[in-house]
């Protein structure tokens, strides 16, 4: 008894082992999966502000149709002039350029959901708050800082939406009694277009819209999954009194 | 001797003729009923015994949908990651393969631990199926390659610093290692050409040999015979007809049997393949999500979740616990010449090793990178020995004392403690469990000869234990 009981301790404490790491707090983004319309909205997002620098190669503008596009609706509104509808969203700045302007090539963003997932959130969430974390900054080479990755070399492309904001930093007593510096919120120095309510649902598509590129056949993945574990658990059923049939036999 | 062709009477059924010819002339019926059909097995089998058949089935599936992958995988490093995309998204049921073989990787090691850790339980590496463990564990080691070369190819962030991180190991090696590295990556750094060998041996060269292992893994346990839960050897006991009075036929008993246990295996299966194929990140990382690049060395690299138990071992072997390991080799070596049942001879030449091995420890010799290189192969490969280290005198955890029960579960906790905290990156915390657990983990083998003959055993019972359905 004693020793289970001291296993049993042991391991209510291997938990702490886990203890993540510090990091910004990520908001959780909506979900759009099953809302067309708002991939639609984020598929327009993305083509008119992030494909400029950002190239996403694997993805092919016809795989649009899977949201409900015709392709002359991708050709007429989310195709460049240059592009055929059958190829691959390529961007034309080059790598050298693109290191040149900015110190680092932007990633491609084909998959970057997928990547940026993680103990503090999911991808989506990631890229959320990330778009949601510019903040004016006249010490950086573009102007612009962010909360969820500092320093970044990446401007604020949706500055128009959202607006200019910088950051409010306040003191604050750590345990030791020092007095530190840390993040206090926002501060709008001009608006945008958008008002920060329609801004956030904004990019709640576009990043909802990434969620659906990194992965075109998860829908089709989970739909079928729901068949598949159907028949199989039917399947083992039967194997199960098919054994049990034969094993009445066993003396 | 002479051919003689077997005779049918007219009437027989096209499908037995056609049977007959093949017996005649390659023996067919024989090897079915030898290796499954009227192969005899312990009637006892429980839970614990799927794994074996469980391990023969994913590995068909991973051929499979690997011969696939590759009618469409380009194994070059600018267009590996690419490749893998299209597979994804553009040919036809690309993604369903693609699932399916990255959760069949991790699959297969699910199943080959608890697989081995059935053999564990019941003494199934004993006297005289040392062999059948010995294939087993160069199986092992053989899938721990696989494995390793298959996860460069998707050419992720993780795939290229997992490959760069394990391939340097080997420079730790004295003398050779630097150009042993060179010669493994056929370049200074990880790249193409690395990519393109990999590919061949993952592909190719590692399946053919585990393939002609897994078949000396079943000959040499067919040739013996299966044991079971009690330990107990039931061709001991013999019925009227030959057979052992406590075995059936596989065939049809265990063809339902395990026909049930891979429907059960393929629904948790296909419920990852489709609702978590990621799962968690533990089965396709978040990280390899980003393509391989070079320049950008990732905060935390660590091992898929399968490798990470060894990993954690080569973690804690610190500068600081060097001198722990010096004292641990010199108290091994006391209690040896104590307690050990061997020639002064051999004790004298252990004694030699363990102190060249104990200057070798000492901070100016060999530095803490090598050590803990020799402590993640030893880890491994001290398992290959247990048919010598286990002195128990029943085969079955169940007739052996309790409290060896303890020691099993506390080893494998070590063990799970120890996989877990390769996950997560080192902090003096983790590195303190870790160091625990790889003393545990060592000590557990080690110790083995003696704390395995210790207590009261109970009586092994003459007949198997069944429970009839």
């Amino acid at each position: 008894m004693n020793l289970a009981k001291k296993l049993l301790t042991i391991l209510a404490l291997l938990p702490a082992l886990a203890l993540a790491e510090e990091g910004f707090q990520l908001d959780h983004a909506p979900d759009r999966s099953n809302d067309t319309a708002a991939l639609q909205h984020g598929a327009k997002l993305f083509v008119n502000y992030c494909l400029n620098c950002h190239a996403a190669a694997s993805m092919r503008y016809n795989r649009l149709r899977d949201l409900g596009l015709s392709e002359d609706q991708i050709k007429a509104n989310l195709l460049f002039t240059s592009d055929k509808v059958g190829g691959m969203m390529t961007v034309a700045m080059a790598p050298k350029d693109a290191k040149a302007w900015f110190g680092v090539v932007p990633p491609d963003l084909s998959v970057i959901v997928r990547a940026k997932s993680g103990e503090a959130g999911t991808g989506r969430d990631y890229l959320y708050t990330y778009l949601r974390s510019f903040y004016k900054d006249d010490t950086r080479p573009t102007g612009w800082n962010n909360m969820v990755l500092h320093n970044v070399a990446m401007p604020h492309v949706l500055w128009e939406l959202q607006g200019i904001r910088t950051i409010r930093m306040a003191d604050v007593k750590d345990e030791e009694g020092h007095v530190e510096k840390a993040f206090a919120g926002y501060d709008t120095v001009k608006p945008g277009t958008l008002t920060p309510l329609e801004y956030d649902n904004a990019i709640g598509d576009l990043v909802g819209y990434m969620e659906w590129m990194a992965e075109p056949a998860a829908a089709t993945r989970k739909r079928l999954g729901v068949w598949v574990l159907l028949f199989l658990t039917g399947f083992a059923l039967l194997a199960w009194r098919l054994n049990a049939s034969f094993w009445k036999e066993v003396k | 001797m002479a051919f003689h062709e077997t005779k049918f009477p007219a009437d027989a059924p096209v499908a037995v003729k056609a049977v007959g010819w093949i017996d005649d002339r390659f023996p067919l019926s024989k090897l079915w009923n030898d290796q499954w059909g009227k192969y005899y097995a312990p009637k006892n089998f429980n839970f614990w015994y799927i794994f074996g058949s469980l391990a023969m089935l994913v590995l068909v599936l991973q051929i499979v949908t690997g011969i696939f992958l590759t009618m469409h995988y380009k194994p070059d490093a600018t267009l590996a990651f690419g490749s893998v995309e299209y597979i994804m998204r553009e040919v036809p049921w690309g993604w369903l393969v693609r699932y399916m073989h990255s959760t069949g990787a991790s699959s297969f090691f699910i199943i080959v631990y608890l697989h081995m850790t059935r053999g564990l339980l019941y003494g199934s590496y004993r006297k005289p199926r040392e062999l059948i463990w010995l294939f087993g564990f160069a199986i092992f080691l053989c899938l721990m390659a696989e494995a390793f070369f298959g996860y460069l190819l998707p050419w992720g962030q993780m795939s290229y610093w997992g490959a760069q991180v394990i391939v340097n190991l080997f420079g730790a090696i004295p003398f050779i290692g630097p150009d042993l590295s060179l010669w493994i990556r056929g370049d200074y750094v990880v790249s193409d050409a690395t990519l393109n060998r990999f590919f061949a041996f993952h592909v190719i060269a590692i399946p053919l040999v585990l393939l002609g292992l897994v078949a000396a893994h079943l000959i040499a346990l067919h040739e013996i015979g299966s044991s079971n839960p009690d330990g107990i050897e039931v061709k001991e006991n013999l019925g009227p007809d030959g057979h052992p009075v406590d075995s059936i036929p596989s065939h049809p008993y265990y063809t339902v049997h395990d026909l049930f246990g891979v429907s059960v295996f393929l629904v948790l299966f296909s419920a990852v393949v489709f609702f978590a194929p990621e799962m968690g990140g533990y089965f396709l990382e978040y990280n390899n999500f980003l393509p391989g690049d070079s320049l950008k060395t990732p905060l935390h690299i660590a091992p898929t979740w399968y490798f990470t138990a060894f990993y954690s071992v080569l973690r804690a072997t610190t500068a600081d616990f060097m001198w722990v390991l010096m004292g641990a080799v010199a108290a091994y070596v006391a209690f040896l010449w104590i307690k050990a049942r061997i020639s002064t001879i051999t004790k004298i030449a252990i004694s030699v090793i363990a102190l060249l091995a104990i200057i070798g420890m000492l901070p100016s010799v060999l530095d803490a990178k090598f050590w803990g290189v020799v402590l993640f192969g030893s880890s491994v490969v001290i398992i290959a020995f247990l048919p010598w280290l286990d002195h128990s005198k029943v085969k079955s955890i169940r007739y052996r004392p309790t409290w060896h029960k303890y020691l099993y579960i506390l080893f494998g906790l070590a063990f799970v403690s120890l996989g877990y905290l390769g996950t997560l990156p080192p902090s003096a915390v983790r590195t303190m469990v870790s160091q625990i657990c790889t003393l545990f983990y060592f000590g557990f083998f080690l110790l083995m000869p003696w704390w395995s003959a210790a207590g009261t055993f109970k009586t092994v019972p003459s007949r198997v234990v069944f429970h009839p359905h």
